[in-house]
């Protein structure tokens, strides 16, 4: 897989050096082996515009605060630098941009003429670093409050509320906190009335049954179409990316759990294999199967819950029970092998926490064969149900192309037909042992976003079984020196494997100075953790790409001249969790 | 019945029917709950039926608020006006030989006319409340319970023709040759759906939908207010069930001539069981579109009301010359 990768990155570093002159890019070499270029900002939209055919998704965007930062070898100088994480899906191949700008001068220009999805990353950027995007249609704060004082995850901003003054709240304030909570429809881009129609406006959220979670959209109605649709996030937010510079790398992941807290111990895996890159441990065979039977585990629980709530939501009360009740009996699996259930936090730096326990192969056993007849009868009960199919079949469409554009991934792409998931592309973590369909529809709708993800509920019971029938033996961690904790049975024996388990357990490993991104097909889609580690015990940036953010910046595009119970169908497709946008 | 009779009789079905509404929120969350792998309320008293009781202290403990922004008395009207109107609906309903409050020859009319009275309560609640959800609530059920309204009142001429009489008792009497469920059964059908939309329950509870409108009409509703709107769809529930029982499943009159039961029982267990379909009803069938209620309703009700119509009326005629 490496291989083939540095071939297409010499590929690309090579066609832009023809295209550019050699001379215009500094590269820099980074532990995932993703060619990172740093480039001028007056270069940035010729080049992106070059780039664009073969890489047709922004798949993430983001700013690294470098001026605290030791290790920084072979880059040129920068306070702040914004990174453009292009992925190509044809190539099965990404590549990096990056541009360094000054403290007192932090611009540069922006693209969203170039990728539209950068709107939103943009803004998330300028509300955490103030870095300015020149040219962005309406750059406010994303996840912070509009009345909010500094950048967070500039490293000069408190990560924590001792390091503030007390909290206090004098009337002038509170005065001004309540204005800024005003709505003003033109502040949001929408008309008060339009030959001679008064619109309504209605504020969907952040509480509201079918919005998953604190999530806010403010619509613009004609009765009861909606005319336009904004969604407002950052009410879920809770700094998990600042927390990341303050956690030691194996004390951050139960923070991970909590990103996507339906996926639980697959929030582990990007994280855990993008420290392994940085440290270049090798994960023994049995740690990976074990690592893969559980991710998909919390996959098919995962899309249970999605199941249930779509249905729920399109107004058939009864099936969300039953996947709920299916959902339990994994949840008792789960408990039996980490003894968590929701958020297990159960990987660890080079293995997982523990091996598994007797019995746990009779559990498995029984829940995989129960489970097909089941999805038969579900399938029954709701999706060949004419109502639900004409609820949502041929609402929220949208093409191949505009889910490129809209850097939409997973369950939600491969319903337009696109033939893409990363454990087949690019298999990581040892998917390519694995024998298992990727399940696509045509549509892009509502009903073909639930087939795709009913369908992987089955291609996961597949591979779950392979894990099952052929689990190796062996460690279930690996003995890097790095692995974290190191295995307990030998510090009795070994005194270096004493040392190294008091310093972990005290301090925190030092994981060598490098960048690392190792994205995987998560529960909702692409899903990566972008370490920077400046040779310290904790990572010096985390950045967390998580695939709801980018789906959520969509629903207008796909809402509007819908009715109400349209949009709640398409929410509820999207299959998104807010601590999943707003991390 | 002399007068004081009638007075007694009058008095212990309003409070047999606000029992059985108390009894059915119970009784309907254990249905469901059974139906969905899960227990439903099951702690206090046998079966947890003093859940109910448990329910009414809650509800009447509550604090009665109207929200400062609402339309005052016609928020307070509101829920009352759907009670009344429900519990007036009974007056007509033959729950035996003889056994009725009233038995005028324009009952089933005077049946129509209650059950559409409601509506207004749906509506003012929905109006008065002064919210977007509510507003969006009321909207819709005005538009769903005018349009269904309109055959449900034809859905059951049919019923009228084969009988020739509007009085209920007369209804159930002219079912000892058969009962209209196999004659008027298309007439059943359409009335069932028109009924489960004017009683705005599940696959029908656009006004509601929770969903969508959080609670719809009664998003600015709590405590006693609350419970009336509850208390008057649960009415509504029964009797609605009762009518199908009078107009196509015979009312009264036992089935297969099994007469050792007496008549009021009979008529007690079939609108059990029709209760129970509603209940089980509602945990099958998810919510169709509020525009695609409507053209149901328009595109395909109506015509197939028509057609029951104008053939049972041929053969009514028909059966009168021969």
């Amino acid at each position: 897989m490496l291989a083939a990768q540095h071939t297409t990155s010499h590929n690309i570093i090579y066609d832009l050096s023809n295209e550019f002159g050699a001379d215009s890019f500094v590269i820099q070499n980074t532990a995932d082996h993703t060619p990172t270029l740093w480039l001028q900002a007056d270069q940035l939209h010729a080049v992106l515009r070059f780039l664009k055919p073969d890489y047709p998704m922004l798949y993430d965007l983001f700013g690294i605060d470098e001026r605290l930062r030791e290790h920084r070898q072979e880059q040129p100088a920068s306070d702040f630098t914004v990174v453009y994480h292009l992925l190509s899906l044809q190539q099965r191949a990404e590549v990096r941009l990056k541009l360094a700008t000054r403290e007192d001068r932090a611009e540069v220009p922006t693209i969203t003429n170039v990728y539209p999805n950068a709107n939103w990353y943009e803004r998330e950027t300028w509300d955490m670093f103030g870095i300015k995007f020149t040219g962005h249609p309406n750059l406010y704060r994303i996840l912070l409050p509009p009345t909010w004082e500094g950048h967070a995850l500039r490293k000069d901003h408190p990560a924590r509320a001792t390091e503030m003054e007390p909290f206090s709240l004098n009337e002038t304030k509170q005065a001004a906190e309540q204005e800024a909570l005003r709505f003003r429809p033109e502040e949001w881009g929408m008309q008060k009335s339009k030959d001679g129609t008064e619109y309504m406006f209605l504020n969907l959220g952040p509480n509201h049954p079918s919005v998953h979670g604190v999530f806010r959209i403010a619509l613009q109605l004609d009765g009861e179409v909606v005319v336009d649709a904004v969604p407002d996030i950052g009410y879920h937010h809770r700094g998990a990316e600042k927390m990341g510079e303050r956690q030691s790398w194996p004390s951050y992941m139960p923070y991970t759990d909590r990103i996507d807290y339906l996926g639980g111990v697959m929030n582990n895996l990007p994280y855990c294999l993008s420290v392994e890159q940085l440290a270049g441990i090798e994960v023994p065979d049995r740690a990976k199967v074990i690592r893969i039977m559980l991710a998909e585990l919390f996959r098919i629980s995962s899309h249970l819950v999605f199941y249930g709530t779509f249905v729920q939501d399109l107004g058939q009360m009864s099936p969300v029970f039953y996947m709920f009740a299916d959902r339990e009996r994994l949840f008792g699996i789960i408990e039996a092998i980490t003894g968590g259930r929701m958020h297990p936090a159960w990987f660890r730096i080079g293995g997982v926490a523990q091996d598994l326990p007797n019995g746990w192969d009779k559990m498995v056993r029984e829940f995989i064969d129960a489970m097909p007849a089941r999805l038969d009868h579900y399938e029954k009960m709701a999706m060949q149900n004419s109502i639900i199919k004409r609820r949502a079949c041929g609402i929220g469409q949208y093409t191949s192309q505009e889910a490129l554009d809209w850097g939409v991934t997973g369950p939600n792409l491969r319903a337009t037909g696109v033939d893409w998931d990363l454990r087949k592309q690019r298999p990581y973590a040892g998917y390519d042992q694995f024998d298992f369909e990727v399940p696509v529809a045509q549509n892009g709708d509502c009903f073909d976003r639930a087939v795709v993800r009913i369908a992987e509920i089955r291609q996961s019971l597949r591979i779950v079984r392979q894990c099952l029938e052929n689990m190796p033996e062996g460690p279930y961690k690996s003995d890097h020196k790095l692995t974290s904790p190191p295995p307990k049975e030998d510090t009795l024996h070994d005194i270096e494997t004493l040392i190294h388990h008091f310093l972990h357990t005290s301090w925190g490993p030092v994981i060598p100075a490098g960048e690392a991104c190792v994205p995987i097909e998560a529960t909702k889609g692409l899903n990566s953790y972008h370490l920077v580690s400046d040779g310290g015990t904790t990572s010096y940036r985390t950045r967390i790409r998580t695939p709801s953010f980018p789906h959520l910046q969509q629903i207008p595009l796909i809402s509007r001249g819908l009715l109400i119970p349209d949009l709640i169908a398409i929410i509820a497709s999207i299959d998104f969790v807010m601590a999943d946008v707003d991390r | 019945m002399s007068e004081t009779m009638t007075i007694i009789f009058a008095i212990s079905v309003m409070l047999a029917a606000v029992g059985g509404a108390a009894v059915l929120t119970w009784f309907e969350r254990r249905l469901l709950g059974i139906w969905q792998d899960r227990y439903g309320p099951n702690r206090l008293g046998p079966g947890g039926i003093l859940q109910v009781v448990a329910d009414m202290l809650k509800l009447l403990t509550k604090h009665d608020w109207v929200p400062p922004f609402a339309d005052r008395w016609v928020f307070i009207f509101a829920p009352t006006a759907i009670v009344v109107a429900m519990l007036l609906g009974f007056a007509v309903v033959p729950f035996g030989p003889g056994l009725h409050i009233i038995d005028v020859n324009i009952g089933l009319l005077f049946f129509i006319g209650m059950t559409s009275l409601a509506v207004y309560s749906v509506l003012l609640g929905g109006l008065a409340s002064n919210n977007k959800y509510a507003l969006l609530g009321g909207l819709r059920s005005a538009a769903q319970m005018v349009s269904y309204e309109v055959f449900m009142g034809l859905s059951l001429m049919g019923v009228v023709m084969l009988s020739g009489s509007f009085s209920m008792q007369d209804i159930v009497e002219s079912q000892r040759d058969g009962w209209y469920c196999v004659s008027q059964s298309l007439g059943l059908f359409v009335f069932t759906i028109a009924a489960i939309a004017e009683s705005h329950r599940l696959p029908f509870d656009l006004p509601e939908a929770e969903h969508e409108l959080t609670a719809g009409f009664h998003t600015e509703y709590s405590g006693m207010k609350f419970a009336m709107f509850m208390l008057g769809e649960y009415l509504g529930l029964i009797l609605i069930s009762c009518m199908i029982t009078t107009l196509f499943f015979g009312g009264w009159l036992a089935p297969f001539g099994a007469t050792w039961l007496p008549p009021i029982v009979w008529f007690s267990l079939k609108t059990f069981i029709i209760i129970c379909f509603f209940v089980l009803l509602r945990a099958a069938i998810p919510r169709p579109r509020y525009d695609q209620l409507m053209s149901l309703g328009w595109k395909v009700m109506l015509p197939l009301t028509l057609v029951n119509l104008v053939v049972t009326g041929a053969v009514a005629l028909w059966m009168q010359g021969a």
